[in-house]
């Protein structure tokens, strides 16, 4: 009996010691329900993936065995939801985040993580006033809409000079139209006319009717596919044979289905590379798929947000934001979307974009401007 | 049956002494405990649901004191929060002091109240519903799209880092120091709300037992034999509008303040629509009631996200998003709440013989005209 | 020139489809004085559900001209129950209550029905099936499409039977007797409950060709479309006179052309202070206009105070 007992503390003292791995918590912020769900998955997806490929590898840190361990929160694409979420998740000691989706989202929550001192790196917020707030503590993996309204720009004045822009009066869409105007007139293009219009309308033929009569070569809209589809089609029935170009909210496989063939020739930009062109994308495919299943859009970018972070870590031998933030700064990494730096506000150093146009009903790769393998 | 607390509760003033300090004294406790029980994050949702008891008082004086269908409560919200926001943050370098700008905001809010009743003065029923949702659809249009020429509100992206309330030099979103303890943001804005609420409440109970009050009660009930006993119906109408819209600016100053970020996705109908449930739900008309209607509201929907997980786990997928069903919810609480218990949940032994559809004294109410023909 | 006459026709069009809706509302109005809120959520289901069945159709191989119809009678089907239900279940026993009460009701019916379309057919967009034959017609230097005489033609004839049935068929006249008093009507033998109905139906299947012509001119259908549009051909109809069936049509097209004219020059016009971001708001400023200074609309008559 005596003996029993014996051997039970002991092995109860054997697996204390084994479990007395210190656990390092990041956390990981993203749409879970709602309409964007999907996407919000491929964030967790991506994270979880990183963080146990990582554990794995048996990491320490001060001579300490450790584990990180992946705490995941639903901010419902709403900025309100984002800060209370934010909140909580600084209570409950997180040590770095990986998020948000929207930049509605990552730039209320941005003030709670910098108010706290908790690095934040966004997998896929392009609004360029998340990294321009000032805050030390907001970092980015993707090129952010001021960038990838230069590439849109600098690709419309190729095809034409006269260039026609609408906007749908979002934060992104508007965000992106302005850096757009600048980068036209920039590259010598004239911009003949800018229309309205919002993220719920249909009918769009009165604002294209007043933009044909000033008869643009190129028209760019910024929004998403739900109103890029209806507007590309009265375009055609309209009879303007303009090209059409779109950032990454009309990139999208909804978009030629709602467009039908009127989205034949349309292009559509969209930051970061194509998975198959990223240097770490086929390896990234394999790994994942075996695990998740096919990537949606954002889990190479969420997978290096939490490299980043973790190795930020373990570099700085510690776990607590303010030791490790200046190695975070400081990333040199060859992550599976490619090099990855940060300059001085915490923006991806020469996030590349890639532009895609619909050929025979599919959209693929016809440009890459920004980042080192330009073509 | 109607009144949920006894009489003698009521009558017997050392028990409403006795009430009284338990009450004051569960108020004052209140955010630790919740914070022991249920964590920080609902002591923000806390924060909230006091915001929310502002917003359904003030909304209360126009649809329960005066019969007005407001639809559009939502402009006077934003109106505070943008008030605030453009003058105490780096839109345009102004830094007004939070007391100061706080009962400016509401005065603001005040006048627009005195705006938009002005032109809806002829009208009854259906029609002043519409047209005050138009009135608050077009404040959020214009708040939406006021950055160009001239930047006022910086459009859809909203207006980041607004100063928050300074005490004495002391921020209340970062953590005080109190005798040595530490009161974090949320509880700190507690105690700032709960004071404000109770302003409010006291205000409102003065409202309803004033001459004013008597003539709103007159005017709801039968408007022409109110004018007839020498009510004057327009000032009348157009007071009702004002104070409701002075608790709205006052909920929307210190909105922004809380929240550090103001932008126009925050006022969107549904939330006219949401503060109207409130009022509606817990009791028109009847101040405990309205209070109760807000706490429940903003509460319930926090309760809904743990459905989520909940299903994760019993049946281990999610087969009915929370979100989802969250206004689903709402609208059917809506429906059968007016087919059923049209005087709320905790209504007034007045309006609950008023809107009680199955009374037997009530003599079948004439319909009424949409508009006011003669004048 | 040409661009007038574009925009012009663009406005004649968008003002079809108002007219469509607000027939709808003005009917329900006539006989109950009750703005039906949740009418432009029917128009969303009679979209949705013909999308579905016309996307099923085509995918089994059924040709146009036989799918178009089946797709048609389905989504009237749908909508004809949905509103006759709506009816009995939210505003029938509030026929009797304060105003305030059936106008929140319907309030809630409008967010029932649209998250009810949103469980049922998720939260992304649904594409018309590329079924039809778009012909593009040149006329003055403006485009036509097939669709959008279609457009036109229906609203046009809609509301021509309309008015036959109100006017020449025994089921009109009790719709018009119980509009002007329903308790003699019922006094007079007509069964006002199955009126009620009826109109209901008569509106909800109105709705399903408006829901359907919509999702086939813009290729798209939603869950979140109904509400605008609602409010926009509520607005419409108070311009031409609540109440009254020509006034439907003529405060939609006016209404359309307003809107499109508007959205096309206002940049011009305000030499760029307001642009066309302001669109939507037209359709508020008019009703707000309307309501101010002549608040039985264009064809509407005056109503006597009661003293």
């Amino acid at each position: 009996m005596r003996s029993k007992l014996l051997i039970a503390m002991m092995l109860g003292a054997v697996c204390w010691a084994a479990s007395a791995a210190d656990t390092v918590k990041i956390g990981c912020v993203a749409p879970l329900t709602g309409p964007q769900a999907h996407l919000g998955k491929d964030i967790e997806n991506g994270a979880r993936l990183a963080v146990d490929t990582i554990n794995a590898t048996g990491p320490t840190m001060g001579g300490k065995p450790i584990q990180f361990e992946l705490q995941v929160e639903d901010d419902q694409a709403d900025p309100k939801t984002a800060t209370v979420v934010a909140q909580k998740l600084v209570d409950e000691g997180a040590k770095g985040v990986v998020g948000h989706l929207n930049s509605g989202a990552s730039i209320p929550a941005s003030r709670i993580y910098s108010d706290n001192g908790v690095p934040q790196v966004s997998p896929a917020s392009t609004a360029v006033a998340y990294t321009h707030q000032g805050f030390k503590t907001t970092f980015r993996l993707m090129a952010n809409d001021s960038q990838q309204g230069k590439a849109l720009g600098q690709y419309a004045t190729k095809l034409g000079k006269r260039v026609a822009v609408v906007d749908d009066r979002t934060a992104y869409g508007q965000g992106l139209i302005d850096e757009v105007i600048k980068a036209v007139k920039a590259a010598g293009g004239e911009v003949v006319g800018r229309e309205y219009t919002t993220d719920k309308s249909t009918d769009f033929t009165a604002i294209l009717t007043s933009l044909k009569a000033k008869r643009p070569d190129v028209v760019v809209f910024g929004g998403m596919d739900p109103q890029a589809a209806p507007m590309v089609r009265q375009m055609r029935t309209l009879g303007m044979k303009t090209h059409y170009l779109g950032g990454d909210g009309m990139q999208s496989a909804e978009f030629i289905k709602l467009a039908g063939s009127a989205a034949e020739g349309a292009i559509g930009s969209s930051p970061g590379l194509p998975l198959e062109q990223m240097p770490g994308g086929a390896d990234f495919t394999k790994r994942f798929g075996e695990r998740f299943g096919k990537v949606q859009i954002y889990a190479p970018f969420s997978h290096d947000a939490a490299v980043v972070l973790l190795q930020a870590m373990l570099r700085a031998g510690s776990a607590e934001p303010n030791q490790y933030l200046p190695e975070l700064a400081n990333t040199r990494l060859e992550g599976v979307i490619g090099p990855i730096a940060f300059d001085d506000k915490g923006d991806l150093r020469d996030g590349p974009v890639t532009l895609y146009q619909v050929k025979a009903g599919k959209w693929q790769a016809v440009a890459t401007i920004g980042g080192p393998r330009a073509k | 049956m109607i009144s949920l607390l006894p009489q003698r509760l009521y009558s017997d003033p050392r028990i409403a002494r006795v009430a009284f300090a338990a009450l004051a004294l569960l108020l004052l406790i209140l955010p630790f405990l919740v914070e022991a029980g249920m964590g920080r994050t609902w002591v923000r949702i806390l924060d909230f649901a006091m915001l929310y008891v502002m917003l359904a008082l003030g909304l209360n004086i126009v649809v329960g004191y005066a019969g007005l269908l407001d639809l559009g409560y939502v402009a006077f919200y934003a109106v505070g929060a943008y008030f605030y926001a453009i003058l105490a943050s780096p839109q345009f370098g102004i830094h007004l002091p939070f007391w100061a700008l706080l009962p400016m905001g509401a005065g603001i809010a005040c006048l627009f109240g005195v705006l938009l009743g002005a032109p809806t003065l002829r009208l009854r029923g259906d029609y002043l519903a519409i047209v005050t949702l138009g009135f608050g659809e077009i404040i959020r249009i214009f708040l939406n799209n006021l950055n160009a020429p001239v930047n006022i509100t910086n459009g859809p992206q909203g207006i980041n880092m607004i100063d928050p309330v300074m005490l004495g030099g002391q921020s209340l979103t970062r953590p005080i120091d109190f005798f040595g303890a530490q009161i974090s943001g949320a509880h700190a804005h507690y105690y700032l709300f709960l004071v404000m609420t109770l302003l409010v409440i006291f205000i409102a109970y003065r409202l309803q037992d004033s001459r004013i009050g008597r003539a709103w009660a007159a005017m709801r009930e039968d408007e022409v034999a109110a004018e007839a006993m020498g009510i004057h119906i327009r000032n009348v109408k157009l007071l009702a509008f004002a104070m409701g819209a002075t608790f709205g600016g006052l909920g929307g100053g210190l909105f922004a303040a809380f929240q550090g970020f103001v932008s126009p996705e925050s006022f969107t109908l549904m939330e006219s629509i949401m503060i109207l449930c409130m009022v509606v739900l817990g009791g028109m008309g009847h101040i405990p009631g309205v209070i109760l209607g807000a706490v429940l509201l903003t509460v319930l929907p926090e309760l809904l996200r743990y459905i989520g997980p909940l299903q994760q786990e019993l049946i281990g997928r999610v087969a009915v998003d929370p979100s989802d069903l969250r206004m689903l919810l709402f609208g059917i609480a809506l429906v059968l709440v007016m087919v059923f218990r049209p005087q709320g949940l905790w209504p007034s032994k007045v309006r609950a013989r008023e809107l009680r559809t199955d009374n037997p004294d009530e003599v079948r109410q004439e319909q009424e005209a949409l508009y006011d023909a003669e004048r | 020139m040409d661009v007038l006459l574009q925009q012009i026709l663009n406005g004649l069009i968008l003002g079809s489809l108002y007219a469509l809706v607000a027939l709808g509302y003005t009917m329900v109005y006539g006989i109950l004085e009750l703005i039906n809120f949740a009418h432009g959520e029917i128009v969303m289901l009679g979209a949705l559900v013909s999308v579905t069945v016309l996307a099923a159709l085509a995918a089994a191989g059924v040709p146009v001209a036989l799918a178009l119809p089946l797709a048609l009678a389905a989504a009237m089907a749908v909508c004809v129950v949905a509103g006759v239900l709506v009816e009995r279940v939210a505003y029938r026993p509030l026929r009797n209550a304060p105003r305030l009460a059936p106008l929140i009701t319907a309030i809630g019916v409008s967010i029932v029905l649209q998250n009810l379309a949103m469980i049922v057919w998720g939260r992304q967009y649904l594409a018309f099936p590329p079924v039809l034959d778009i012909q593009i017609y040149e006329l003055y230097g403006a485009t036509v499409t097939n669709v959008q005489v279609l457009i036109v033609a229906v609203a046009g004839v809609t509301m021509g039977g309309l008015l036959l049935l109100v006017k020449r068929t025994r089921l009109g006249r009790a719709m018009r007797a119980t509009a002007q008093n329903r308790e003699v009507a019922g006094l007079m033998g007509v069964d006002v409950n199955r009126v009620i109905a009826a109109t209901f139906a008569v509106g909800s299947a109105l709705a399903a060709v408006a829901g359907l012509l919509i999702a086939a001119y813009y290729g798209i259908a939603h869950y979140n479309m109904g509400f605008m549009l609602g409010l926009k051909a509520f607005s419409a109809a108070v311009l031409g006179g609540i109440g009254n069936i020509p006034g439907a049509l003529l405060g939609g097209l006016l209404l359309g052309v307003i809107e499109s004219l508007g959205a096309g020059y206002i940049g011009d016009l305000t030499g760029g202070f307001l642009g066309s971001h302001y669109q939507d708001i037209f359709a508020f400023f008019i009703l707000i206009l309307v309501l101010i200074f002549r608040p039985s609309g264009l064809l509407g008559e005056r109503v006597a105070d009661r003293a």
